[in-house]
């Protein structure tokens, strides 16, 4: 993944910047490795073992996932204006909002440390049974793809300090960082979707009984 | 850091510089050379599988025989098909993406020009991470689809698996970066005029194959990313005591190993789509629907995976449904091999051995196309399932289509190269003897496999009555064996004593054959403006009223080349690519075993993207290359 920090020199016969089209084919790749995981999660949730004799989509915590999906959200926000800030060349304002996607990326990251963390302390871990694999495998890389991007954006953001000059006058730097982030988000809003809101239809949850 | 160095200071380390020697070859970015690398290197990796087949084909010679233990005859197989398919057929397709296609558009390179060369390096680091495994106890030995659970820890247990896995890990990120820059340069460089119908074949069907990569490798990077955690971590993908299906892993191969069939066939269909017309003197009839019919067998080769599987139980209507499919998929080959035919119909055929191994390719093909069309049939698949008569379909497929193809493809453009002609004589020796030996070692196997004789055995009784069709086919690989000596022989003596040829030596038709042979660093010293397909062609010729070709006087073309252009920026090399693939091939390596050696992959991958990120493609300080010969 070279974040080549150069301006684009060549004529191209779409007029699609080279680097643009790279990464609008990478991510149609990431689809189908997303895709792929997240069919093994539907495929393997239902064949798990019970956890405490309830099915273990009863550990997924709705309403505190909603509030780092929401974060999630807003962070792509925060991109979306960095990207025009960049494209004003208003360095300022780009540091700013690539700063608080950075924030709020992390704060993401820090939900999903807690919520893994209460799953193990509730029993649920990758080797427990089928859902604990296809769960903290699929949801462990969409984190990565989030550190990583964490790491892409605060480069920039160096970068804004440091080498000014590869940034001023050329938002494509910020931009493809941007597409990147937007997937990223996107993916997580079907995981979200599909993992813990349609995984919760018809649970039940209430220990009868005990 | 240096890189850390590099973004506060902006110090850049200094670029290499080297032109001819080992270093220059290590730090190239120049497409030409990342070719002719990915042809030596995927050649010697058919040796190597050859070699492995030629011993499977010693074991089963005679019945009762014991010359192959039980145990290296499993990874005899094994690695002779990851082999074959991974290191040889795929990278033989990228060394001619590399060389050809940049030509072919007008380009003067590929978009990525440093991407390119980490797609090679990460190749033959990922080759030589799956090959390690014989020198540390054992290769992996559970066929080339390694069907779970037979790969689970519990039933395979020492390191053959982890290389496997890990291997297959490295060449995915290998195929998947080449895959991008192809699709780039493809849809972006093209020269002007160019429209993408008037791509010539070779050029669309890359697309196709890139597309197809693109899509198809990041499923088998999950299925093997699910054994991976399964083998290292303790998860439970493919745990049937915990309830886990092992068709997962099924559904998943396939759904990559079906699309890939075709990222390995269509190449060879692109490469002949270019020959036959230029030795049939006409252009390629219904160019129009050859290439929709190789986008159709690219959208439909995603829907016909479960036919690897009737024997599974999918039940009537799965298996009904992916049948259908998989008969209607021959209908774009079928059509493409009409139009083949059709383009030699009343032309004026050279036969040259490019066009000897196209012919072939297409006899061939079609032989094994139609065993393909009998495996179609569901019933029928579950008698020839698991049997010889499946290797025989796939060795048509494989070797008679696609290792005839690139043969084709290896002598056709083999002057444009290196600048040589080839001994015609030599090559129609090493054509016969490989055409021969292919069928003396592969036909028989149809008459074994509906006899009942199983895949991946390592012998068999004496009363099977199989013995005589056994000794039969390992004769055949000799011959092929005789044939491949040919061709080396031919190689040696046509870098020794070999012609030297101009620009266009077989009066073809694509842009490649428009620039000196072999080409200068630059590839056009000014970029051609297209007018038409065919685009050299029609520099040459005019259409005469009866449609025969009427000779121009003088090609503009030619004019074109002699006129020099000062002032091209070309990419300069890197130390950076190959670095990277160290880093990426350390870490995959080090997970076999040696947690530590994938923490100094990891540092040196950083490392080497951060300083990737910060390197100019063209460095500032370079002196404006100017217009001369390329030597290499």
């Amino acid at each position: 993944m070279a974040v080549n920090m150069h301006p684009p020199e060549h004529h191209t016969s779409t007029g699609l910047n080279h680097r643009k089209l790279l990464m609008w084919t990478f991510l149609g790749s990431e689809c189908l490795f997303f895709g792929s995981l997240i069919a093994t999660h539907m495929i393997n949730r239902n064949k798990a073992d019970l956890i405490h004799g309830l099915s273990p989509s009863c550990i997924l915590d709705i309403p505190i996932t909603s509030i780092s999906t929401f974060v999630l959200l807003m962070s792509s926000v925060a991109m979306v204006l960095g990207v025009a800030a960049a494209e004003r060349a208003d360095i300022k304002q780009m540091r700013i909002w690539i700063l608080a996607t950075v924030v709020l990326g992390i704060v993401f990251i820090l939900f999903q440390v807690y919520e893994f963390m209460a799953f193990v302390d509730e029993g649920l871990t990758i080797g427990t049974n089928l859902f604990g694999s296809t769960f903290f495998t699929l949801t462990g890389f969409h984190g990565a793809h989030v550190t990583i991007g964490v790491i892409w954006l605060l480069s920039l953001l160096i970068t804004s300090y440091k080498r000014k000059d590869l940034l001023v006058g050329n938002p494509l730097n910020v931009d493809i960082a941007g597409l990147y982030w937007h997937f990223v988000d996107i993916v997580w809003i079907v995981i979200f979707t599909v993992v813990y809101l349609v995984g919760a239809i018809g649970l039940e949850c209430t220990e009868v009984g005990l | 850091m240096v890189a850390a160095n590099e973004l506060i200071g902006g110090v850049l380390a200094k670029r290499p510089v080297a032109t001819t020697g080992v270093m220059s070859w290590i730090t190239t970015i120049d497409h030409k050379r990342i070719g002719i690398l990915y042809g030596v290197t995927a050649f010697i990796f058919f040796i190597l599988g050859g070699i492995e087949a030629f011993l499977m084909r010693l074991q089963l010679a005679s019945a009762d025989s014991t010359l192959v233990s039980p145990e290296v005859f499993n990874q005899m197989f094994t690695m002779h098909g990851t082999t074959m398919i991974f290191l040889v057929v795929m990278p033989m397709g990228a060394a001619f993406f590399n060389f050809v296609i940049p030509l072919m558009i007008g380009a003067r390179d590929v978009a990525f020009p440093r991407l390119n060369a980490f797609s090679y390096w990460t190749f033959l680091f990922g080759a030589i991470l799956l090959n390690v495994s014989f020198l540390t106890g054992g290769a992996p030995n559970v066929g080339w689809f390694a069907y779970s659970p037979l790969t689970d820890d519990t039933f395979s247990v020492g390191f053959g698996v982890d290389y496997w896995v890990l291997g297959l890990q490295v060449l995915g990120v290998s195929s998947l970066a080449a895959a991008f820059n192809f699709i780039v340069t493809i849809i972006n460089m093209r020269a002007p005029g160019m429209s993408m119908m008037k791509l010539p074949v070779f050029v669309w069907m890359t697309l196709v194959v890139s597309f197809l990569l693109i899509l198809a490798f990041p499923v088998i990077t999950v299925a093997i990313t699910l054994l991976l955690f399964d083998r290292l971590f303790g998860t439970v993908f493919f745990d049937v005591s915990a309830g886990a299906s092992p068709l997962l892993w099924q559904h998943l191969f396939w759904a990559f190993g079906h699309p890939e069939v075709y990222i390995l066939i269509l190449p060879a269909m692109g490469i002949v789509s270019e020959i036959l017309p230029v030795f049939s003197k006409k252009p390629l009839f219904g160019y129009t629907i050859v290439v929709f019919s190789g986008v159709l067998i690219g959208f439909m080769g995603w829907g016909v995976w479960s036919h690897h599987m009737f024997t599974v139980g999918l039940g009537p209507v799965a298996n009904s449904a992916f049948a259908l499919l998989t008969m209607f998929i021959a209908v774009p080959t079928g059509i493409k091999i009409f139009n083949w035919i059709a383009t030699m119909w009343g032309g004026s055929i050279k036969f040259t051995t490019p066009m000897l191994f196209s012919l072939g390719f297409i006899a061939m093909f079609i032989i094994g196309g139609l065993s393909g069309v009998m495996h179609a049939v569901a019933p029928s698949d579950l008698q020839q399932s698991d049997t010889y008569f499946v290797v025989a379909h796939l060795h048509y497929v494989l070797f008679g289509g696609s290792i005839f193809g690139l043969f084709a493809g290896i002598y056709y453009w083999w002057p444009k190269i290196t600048g040589k002609a080839m001994s015609e004589l030599l090559g129609k020796v090493h054509f016969w003897l490989f055409f021969i030996g292919m069928n003396v070692t592969f036909f028989p196997m149809h008459f074994l496999g509906l006899d009942g004789m199983p895949r991946r055995i390592v012998t068999y009784a004496g009363e099977s009555g199989w013995e005589f069709w056994n000794a039969f086919a390992t004769a055949g690989v000799i011959i092929i064996g005789l044939s491949i000596v040919a061709f080396l022989h031919n190689v040696i003596n046509t870098a020794r004593n070999g012609k030297k040829v101009g620009a266009d030596p077989w009066d073809a038709r694509t842009l490649e054959w428009s620039i000196p042979s072999p080409p200068p660093e630059y590839n056009f010293a000014e970029i051609p403006t297209v007018k038409d397909r065919d685009a050299h062609w029609v520099e040459k010729y005019s259409q005469g009223p009866d449609g025969r070709p009427i000779p121009k006087v003088q090609g503009a073309a030619e004019v074109a080349v002699a006129e020099e252009e000062h002032n091209i920026h070309m990419p300069t090399p890197s130390y950076y690519p190959i670095l990277l693939s160290m880093g990426i091939t350390l870490i995959a390596g080090g997970l076999v075993s040696h947690i530590s050696v994938s923490i100094i992959g990891g540092i040196l991958s950083l490392f080497a993207i951060y300083s990737w990120s910060f390197e100019p493609a063209t460095a500032p300080d370079a002196s404006e290359s100017t217009t001369k010969e390329g030597a290499y």
